[in-house]
């Protein structure tokens, strides 16, 4: 037993292992939804929207939400608790702020004239992509709610840094997911 | 425990070693209901597939009495169906809610659930040499999805509107309206849903098995080691992650489509039901089918591949011979799940698609035949003057070899685009897909069941009964589907309720009335089956010894009951690949011993 755990040591970590796949799996959703996207703008009769500023100020917030990521990662791996958590606590805020500007966005969009019903375009489709995006965000969140009670629970004792690293690749990936989405959107609509 | 190692140690190896070593007595909730034991999650999903293949094999029964006999009566039916069959015939509506409902629970509660759920949660831990999945937790939230998903679809045909009606491809505009038809008001809400939370199960699942096959192979278990089975399922687990969620992003814009009033696939619609003209407006129907077919296809694969590895598998063992050409095997498999991306719009020649961008697809149709026919190839001198073992394992796998020859086949013809503007929605194409993935698959699913039951219940299946299944299957899958290519052939659409009226078709009523007989027939040799299933899990002819088959993979070294964790003490390592059989004078050498040193290669 010794030998046959110390040989599944060597690799990757089960768990980190299944979050890639897992996010393969992701990609591939979003690449059904702007392909979707593309071939249906390439059909005509498709009005594009122009972009409430705002996306870009969230932008910056996932951005540097993904730098404080980093550093509580790397703080944790050197035992910095006392800033792990502030990093952590900053992160989650910084995440709950993306959701709400991109809700923010989407009333701005709303207000100006794209709505849901009877029409098809890069609106409807930005509603859709975006919003399965923030869920995909707040699912992030959730699980960073998670780690900040355990990290401020005096009963959890845990230096075990598989989780925060599983996190921290989520909210990289989901932060590399938002620049692609939004790059694709700046281009498209 | 080395020490570089202890700090990365999870609860989760910890865990494993304690089941290794002794049973804890677990609760009857913890250890059958809400298990995380593979073993047990395999043959939950194993029994849920055998429910849900009764439920959509007696709809079948049910269709083909309307179309064996569409000018008689039942009135029992209208004692058991009720309104689906007012004066005992069965309703226009209910005909088209009976085959949706055949064509989803066949395809993806019995084929995909049941038959890759199984397999893959039972095989793939006891031939890599695991103690469980990489997270039992997730395989445990992907069984009970899948029963979920499950009990919301079950549900919906007991609603008053019925269930959804609009085919098992569920193509808008009739998925997205609700005024469109009955079927699409309730029965589609609950259809989706059930359908969403069996991609959530597909995807939990799918993660899994990739990821236990990659990184918790056991000391020695090199890839190119492991039985076929294993690559088959993992080829399946990477097809259902890398598609499925495709499917999903088309239902979350169907979802908005028919909740929200958005017009991502409907144009220009007028609803005479309601004397209604929607103001839905460049939208456009054949998205929905791009999105769902990049799914559907792969989802053929996705079906097939377990039967496939099963297939080689147990042919190798029965004949006692090695497989034929390992490596083309698994570059096979390797080539159909590449292609199995490539080829999803020969579904939709006929939906006005640019005819070079056709021909495309033709070629890339067409190269599935090279993988394939390695693969029978390959199937055909592994048996090839072998001492075979017919027993009831190797029966269905030597059926199963059979029906995908005779199905690929007629898949060449609806490859070519210019053959399928008259082949489309034909009976050709219901007697291709249905012998060549439909009771294929099946008969690499019994193949599987006779073969490892001994390991899952510790007993055998009766003989007898299984001789009897087999050939009356066999048989009967041929009589029902082969008279269909003619029907085909001839022109005759699928999806109708009634020939009898049709002058071009009504020459074959008798040959309907002959194939809704034995497809009652066939019908009722499967509860056979299931009788033999049940009975034997309680009185079967106990196992006695570990390795029943004489075969050389890693699960008929564990226990012949084995507990959470599969192996007493260390997990074994492994010396060879999985196909030593007739080798230097021995019947077989199992893989747990070390190559000695005057051995010959193989």
């Amino acid at each position: 037993m010794t030998e046959a755990v110390s040989t599944q040591r060597k690799k990757i970590h089960p768990h980190k292992f299944t979050l890639w796949v897992g996010i393969g799996s992701i990609i591939m959703m979003f690449a059904g939804l702007t392909s979707a996207y593309i071939v249906k703008g390439s059909m005509g009769n498709f009005p594009t929207i122009k972009m409430p500023q705002l996306f870009y100020y969230s932008t910056a917030v996932i951005l540097i939400s993904s730098f404080t990521m980093q550093w509580s990662l790397k703080a944790f791996k050197e035992r910095g608790m006392q800033q792990y958590r502030r990093l952590l606590t900053v992160t989650m805020i910084l995440g709950v702020g993306f959701i709400a500007m991109q809700l923010i966005a989407f009333s701005q969009l709303w207000e100006s004239g794209t709505k849901l019903k009877g029409a098809t375009g890069s609106g409807q489709f930005l509603y859709v992509i975006f919003g399965l995006h923030a869920v995909h965000v707040l699912g992030g969140v959730i699980a960073l709610i998670i780690m900040f009670i355990k990290a401020f629970s005096a009963r959890i004792r845990n230096y075990n840094p598989v989780p925060v690293e599983v996190m921290s690749t989520y909210w990289h990936f989901v932060d590399l997911l938002w620049v692609y989405l939004f790059v694709f959107f700046l281009f498209k609509s | 425990m080395s020490h570089g190692h202890a700090e990365v140690l999870t609860t989760h190896e910890v865990h494993h070693d304690e089941h290794g070593v002794h049973h804890h007595h677990q609760s009857f909730i913890s250890k059958y209901v809400f298990s995380q034991d593979h073993k047990i999650i395999a043959k939950q999903f194993l029994i849920t597939g055998m429910i849900w293949a009764i439920i959509g094999g007696l709809m079948s029964v049910l269709f083909r009495l309307q179309l064996g006999y569409p000018d008689q009566t039942f009135p029992w039916l209208e004692d058991i169906l009720g309104n689906w069959a007012k004066g005992g015939k069965i309703t226009p509506e209910n005909y088209y809610a009976l085959v949706t409902m055949h064509g989803t629970i066949l395809v993806f509660f019995v084929l995909t659930g049941g038959l890759s759920g199984t397999f893959a949660n039972f095989l793939i831990p006891l031939q890599v040499g695991a103690r469980d999945m990489a997270s039992p937790m997730m395989n445990m939230l992907s069984y009970w999805f899948f029963f979920g998903g499950s009990i919301v679809m079950m549900s919906s045909l007991f609603i008053q509107t019925g269930p959804f009606s609009g085919g098992w491809t569920a193509y808008p505009p009739l998925s997205a309206l609700g005024d469109a038809s009955p079927g699409s008001k309730t029965g589609m809400d609950l259809w989706i849903t059930a359908m969403a939370m069996f991609v959530v199960s597909s995807l939990l699942g799918g993660l899994n098995y990739v990821s236990t096959v990659l990184n918790l192979r056991t000391k020695g278990m090199s890839m190119t080691r492991l039985p076929l089975t294993i690559w088959a399922l993992f080829f399946t687990a990477v097809l259902g992650i890398l598609s499925f969620p495709v499917l999903l992003s088309g239902f979350i814009l169907l979802l908005f489509d028919r909740h929200a009033g958005t017009s991502f696939y409907l144009s220009d619609i007028y609803i005479a039901a309601t004397n209604q003209a929607l103001p839905n407006e460049g939208g456009s129907a054949i998205l929905y089918q791009h999105l769902f077919w990049f799914l559907g296809h792969p989802e053929v694969y996705i079906i097939l591949l377990p039967a496939m590895g099963m297939a080689s598998e147990i042919l190798s063992v029965n004949s006692r011979k090695p497989i034929f050409g390992y490596m083309a095997m698994v570059g096979s498999l390797f080539a159909i799940t590449i292609l199995a991306f490539l080829v999803w719009a020969h579904h939709m020649f006929v939906t006005g698609l640019n005819p070079f961008l056709g021909s495309v697809f033709v070629l890339l149709t067409l190269l599935i035949a090279v993988p394939s026919a390695i693969k029978v190839f390959n199937w055909l001198t592994t048996i090839w003057k072998a001492n075979i073992k017919f027993t009831p394992g190797m029966l269905f796998a030597l059926g199963f070899v059979s029906l995908f020859i005779s199905g690929g086949l007629t898949g060449i013809f609806l490859g070519n685009s210019t053959l399928d503007i008259h082949l489309h929605d034909t009976y050709f194409v219901i007697a291709h897909f249905h012998i060549v993935m439909g009771v294929s698959a099946f008969f690499g699913m019994f193949a599987g069941i006779y073969h490892w039951f001994p390991k899952m219940y510790g007993r055998y299946m009766n003989s007898t009964l299984a001789y009897i299944h087999f050939w009356v299957t066999l048989i009967g899958a041929y009589l029902i589907f082969w008279p269909m290519h003619y029907e085909g052939l001839a022109g005759m659409p699928r999806r109708y309720l009634d020939y009898s009226n049709w002058a071009s078709f009504n020459q074959f009523g008798d040959l309907n009335r002959f194939i809704s007989t034995v497809a009652m027939i066939v019908f009722s040799i499967q509860l056979l089956f299931v009788f033999n299933f049940f009975y034997s899990i309680f009185k079967g002819r106990k196992v006695t010894t570990q390795n029943p088959w004489g075969s050389t993979t890693l699960e008929w070294t564990a226990p012949i009951h084995p507990g959470h964790g599969n192996w007493e003490g260390e997990i074994p390592e492994v010396h060879r690949w999985a196909y030593d059989y007739s080798k230097d004078g021995r019947d077989f050498i199992p893989q747990t011993e070390p190559i000695a040193a005057n051995e010959s290669k193989h």
